[in-house]
């Protein structure tokens, strides 16, 4: 028995989709996906993820719940403020969907701990805010062989493509080669965002996610998604890979992480 | 003229519009006469040597330049140029 009688009730308007059907369903549930911050991409997204029967999920992030994060931050609530993110974030998955399993990890991920992580799951959802991780979780998926999706949002703009350089598809590297110099960065923090524009995001790299783990539909992979919320417009662009790719190109120079990724992130 | 979209970072620049029109016969043309027009501009987009920034992608249409003629990539009536610089919950230049 694959799935007890409450599971096929709750994953029914997916087993009757023929793309889905008891099989993709299945793959759902033996899924481990791994969410690189549980903010206002890792929200939305993680919430998706659990109510369609994801069956691992890992939440990693090393911040507490603050009330200017509520304004996007689905997955908390008033009264998890104070607490950590991954913290707050389990109790309300598990609260939609007790059959899954949510690791959490209150930690920010570097380069010494991030291979041992993603070594247990199968695919990575970047939601992270600052380019330094960008860049890491790139790297590190591209060594672990994982397939990651990738989400960005500023102000009222989203970024979004699938990575999979191992089934030889472009790196984050191929789009852009190098994080911007220190000096160049933004405090993060003060950075505005539409809040709803973090719901959009995170609720289609789950979309993303969800195909690639079931295998069905198109893939991301060769190219950019660009949102523009106040235009209301959605453009794709070609995403090639760049046979110079310090990464993935075929005479690479990056050939294992690097030991520090940090981005000064103040002006 | 050449439809320019501007990224929502850079709107301080062109007076908060999305989206500009310049004549420019090449993708340096582009630049240069944006600069013209919106002075700054050119900074953002390129470094001391006139240089492309790396974490700035521009596309002739949906094709982004690098993979064609980088900055001589020749433009024509009616084309759609796209600057799409990386971004992460912050931009990458200082607001």
């Amino acid at each position: 028995m694959q799935f007890t009688e409450s599971e096929i009730q709750r994953y029914s308007r997916h087993i009757i989709l023929q793309e889905v059907g008891g099989k993709g369903q299945l793959k759902l549930k033996r899924a481990k996906v791994l969410l690189i911050g549980a903010g206002g991409l890792g929200s939305p997204a993680a919430l998706y993820l659990a109510a369609a029967g994801i069956g691992t999920i890992g939440l990693v992030d090393g911040d507490v719940v603050d009330l200017s994060n509520l304004q996007r931050q689905i997955m908390h609530s008033t009264a998890t403020v104070g607490q950590p993110k991954v913290e707050s974030g389990k109790k309300t998955l598990l609260a939609l969907n007790p059959d899954i399993t949510v690791n959490a990890y209150h930690q920010v991920v570097n380069a010494d701990t991030i291979l041992p992580l993603i070594s247990h799951y199968d695919v990575v959802l970047d939601g992270s805010d600052n380019f330094s991780t960008r860049f890491l979780v790139n790297d590190a998926c591209f060594f672990a062989k994982k397939t990651l999706i990738s989400a960005s949002m500023f102000r009222f703009e989203g970024q979004l493509t699938t990575i999979k350089p191992h089934q030889g598809y472009p790196c984050y590297r191929c789009l852009y080669p190098e994080p911007p110099p220190a000096g160049l960065v933004p405090n993060c923090q003060e950075a505005g965002v539409l809040g709803v524009l973090a719901g959009t995001m995170g609720i289609l790299q789950a979309s993303e996610a969800i195909k690639e783990i079931i295998g069905i539909g198109e893939t991301l992979a060769d190219k950019l998604l660009i949102y523009d919320a106040l235009e209301m417009k959605f453009r794709k662009v070609a995403r090639p890979k760049d046979p110079a790719c310090p990464l993935c190109g075929p005479n690479p120079t990056i050939k294992d992480l690097w030991s520090d990724y940090t981005v000064t992130c103040t002006i | 003229m050449i439809k320019v979209r501007i990224p929502t970072p850079l709107r301080p620049l062109t007076k908060n519009q999305g989206e500009v029109s310049v004549a420019a016969a090449s993708i340096e043309d582009l630049v240069n006469n944006l600069e013209a027009a919106y002075p700054g501009i050119k900074a953002r987009l390129c470094d001391d040597k006139g240089e492309l920034r790396r974490f700035v992608n521009i596309y002739v249409n949906e094709e982004d330049i690098r993979f064609l003629k980088g900055k001589d990539t020749a433009l024509k009536t009616g084309d759609e140029v796209s600057i799409v610089p990386a971004i992460a919950g912050g931009s990458p230049w200082p607001a």
